[in-house]
């Protein structure tokens, strides 16, 4: 049924949260006749002057294009100290980012013993283990292959891990979460290249392994290599960065960021796991009662408001858009609701389109915020039903020890001064 | 089911496979290799212990590879820090602040050969021989009580060492229903 008017302008859940439509088309007019909703600026503003800009020649066009340098103070968040400091990697800042696209200079990066310098020419790729004939493919000929192209997201296992802390970090939501994000990715489907060698039956895994100082490995269920991997050359329509496996890596769409082993130098048909460091002492997940499960392969449904977030300040009473990002490694999102007061009420924010399978989808709800102390969350659920915990829930259930694939509800705290912070609840 | 109907269902599902193989028709641009030109790149090795090269060592000659090649980060008997800690920690996988060693949690000692051979000592991965890497493996498991300090680990023993953590995992993956 269509709503009135009027109706888009009361509150649809606590403290100020208003209808998901109230921005789109129809709000439009809405808005209008609703300025009282807006900020009163009564202050009118300074004589508008010709800018410098329109009274001399720009600058002329280059071979790879820079942002502005008014935006250099977006930068990932590095880390990985001495004496070992290829371990380590760096967040995507994604209280600065809009839409669902990482930018490539922005991914988030892993690596376990730095990003090797592969020249393309002498790089290989081997399939063997268990099938009929083994092959040796160049970048080239990986190239020829029919390529397919998704927008899928990626996430470290260890993201938001550090949110198991018995104090609430202060700090952006980049930081916190910022080991996921999301890019078109184009390669080769991995079948093809499967059934080329000839997979004999008793293959049931494989091994991928990377061409790093780490000789990064990991075990990948077939069923997994047959559904939707595929062999990455693309990312956002460039050849991938080095930092995200250049030449080739191998890309399992929602499966934890780890097993999407860049570098891709071997894959190895086996019929039981090989049980490597990373699938056993790490990346396993310890429960309260002594026992670890592994092969906890899917990332969970989650979400997090980008804006407004941690270490940002509200800019006074007044109208505003809450913005965030949901995902899940089980398809796609459903539905996003959001809450101002703290989790009593929630209202259904609107998701941007395109909503894809795997993929990260921008969700966004209109807020007035009386400038009353507020907490913000976001609670994301999947087509397959499943809902983002309460942190309270996943730390009861997990432990407190749980790091990887923590996907709990995110609160941001609104103080009456407009400054915003992490908080448990 | 009605004749008329299976038949439908069967070419339907002829159909169906037909799609299926054109989709994943590739050029064929793999060049076939021997293997053993494979050996080189062949290096992982799984809890059957298949594919360990030969070679051997115990725990007093992995404890000199040790002070030259891994002390520096992993500290004195693989107490830590700064990197991983490798030795202890039995017992405490219960508590809130668990203590994850090759001794308290890995589940295989392979893994410990594998994981060596490819990317340890850190400075000079896949620098050490299969006796230097048999060895230190030997002293990583006779410090956390696992094996004696005159076994001798070798491609016929090690996949044999039971770890003590072993029957505490639980496969989360379930291979999907064919359809």
């Amino acid at each position: 049924m269509k709503k009135s008017p009027p109706d888009l302008l009361e509150p649809v859940a606590g403290n100020g949260l208003l209808h998901r439509r109230l921005f789109l088309t129809q709000g439009a007019a809405v808005l209008g006749s609703g300025l009282a909703l807006m900020t009163a600026r009564n202050a009118s503003a300074a004589p508008l002057e010709v800018p410098a800009t329109m009274k001399t020649p720009g600058a002329p066009a280059s071979g790879y294009g820079e942002r502005s340098r008014f935006e250099s103070k977006v930068q990932r968040l590095p880390n990985g100290a001495a004496p070992t400091p290829g371990t380590g990697g760096s967040r995507t800042p994604l209280e600065h980012l809009e839409g669902i696209i990482t930018p490539n200079s922005l991914h988030f990066e892993r690596h376990h013993n730095g990003i090797p310098d592969i020249d393309p020419e002498q790089h290989r790729v081997l399939i063997h283990g268990l099938v009929e004939r083994p092959l040796v493919f160049t970048i080239d000929a990986l190239s020829r292959y029919p390529l397919v192209s998704r927008i899928q997201f990626l996430e470290c296992s260890g993201n938001s891990g550090g949110l198991n802390a018995p104090e609430a970090a202060q700090q952006a939501a980049g930081a916190l979460h910022g080991l996921v994000s999301c890019a078109n990715w184009t390669g080769v489907p991995l079948a093809i290249l499967l059934q080329e060698a000839g997979v004999r039956p008793e293959g049931k895994w494989l091994l991928a392994e990377g061409a790093d100082a780490a000789g990064m490995s990991r075990s990948v269920p077939l069923a997994k290599a047959y559904d939707d991997a595929i062999l990455a050359l693309y990312q956002n329509g460039e050849r991938l960065r080095p930092s995200n496996g250049y030449p080739v890596r191998l890309f399992l769409p929602g499966y934890e960021g780890n097993m999407n082993v860049k570098w891709l130098r071997r894959i190895k048909v086996t019929a039981e796991p090989t049980m490597t460091k990373d699938e056993t002492s790490k990346y396993t997940d310890l429960l309260p009662n002594g026992r670890a499960e592994m092969f906890t392969f899917p990332m969970g449904v989650k979400s997090v408001i980008t804006s407004p977030s941690g270490t940002q300040k509200m800019q006074g009473p007044g109208l505003y858009q809450i913005s965030g990002i949901a995902w899940s490694g089980a398809g796609r999102i459903r539905r996003v609701e959001v809450s101002a007061d703290r989790g009593k009420t929630w209202a259904a924010a609107a998701l941007d389109e395109p909503v894809l399978s795997k993929a990260l989808v921008r969700f966004r709800l209109p807020w007035r915020w009386d400038g009353s102390p507020s907490v913000l969350m976001s609670r994301a659920t999947d087509e397959t039903g499943a809902v983002q915990p309460t942190r309270a829930k996943l730390m009861a259930d997990r432990g407190p020890s749980y790091r990887y694939h923590y996907n709990a509800i995110q609160s941001w705290n609104v103080t009456a001064a407009g400054e915003i912070g992490n908080v448990y609840v | 089911m009605s004749m008329s109907k299976r038949v439908v269902a069967a070419a339907l599902l002829a159909s169906g496979l037909a799609t299926a193989a054109f989709a994943q028709q590739g050029p064929h641009l793999g060049v076939p290799v021997s293997e053993a030109d494979i050996a080189a790149w062949d290096i992982s090795i799984g809890p059957s212990g298949a594919g360990l090269p030969q070679g051997s060592g115990t725990a007093s000659a992995g404890a000199s590879v040790y002070a030259t090649k891994c002390i520096a980060c992993h500290g004195e008997k693989g107490a830590g820090k700064p990197s991983d800690q490798l030795v202890g920690g039995r017992g405490t996988l219960k508590d809130p602040a668990p203590v994850r060693t090759v001794g308290s949690y890995w589940p295989y000692a392979t893994t410990l050969f594998d994981y060596i051979r490819r990317a340890m000592p850190w400075p000079q991965p896949q620098s050490l021989t299969p006796d230097e890497i048999y060895a230190v493996t030997a002293y990583i498991l006779f410090l956390n009580g696992v094996i004696g300090e005159n076994d001798v680990m070798n491609a016929a023993t090690l996949p044999k060492v039971v770890m003590p953590n072993r029957d505490n995992f639980d496969v989360a993956y379930h291979e999907p229903r064919r359809r």
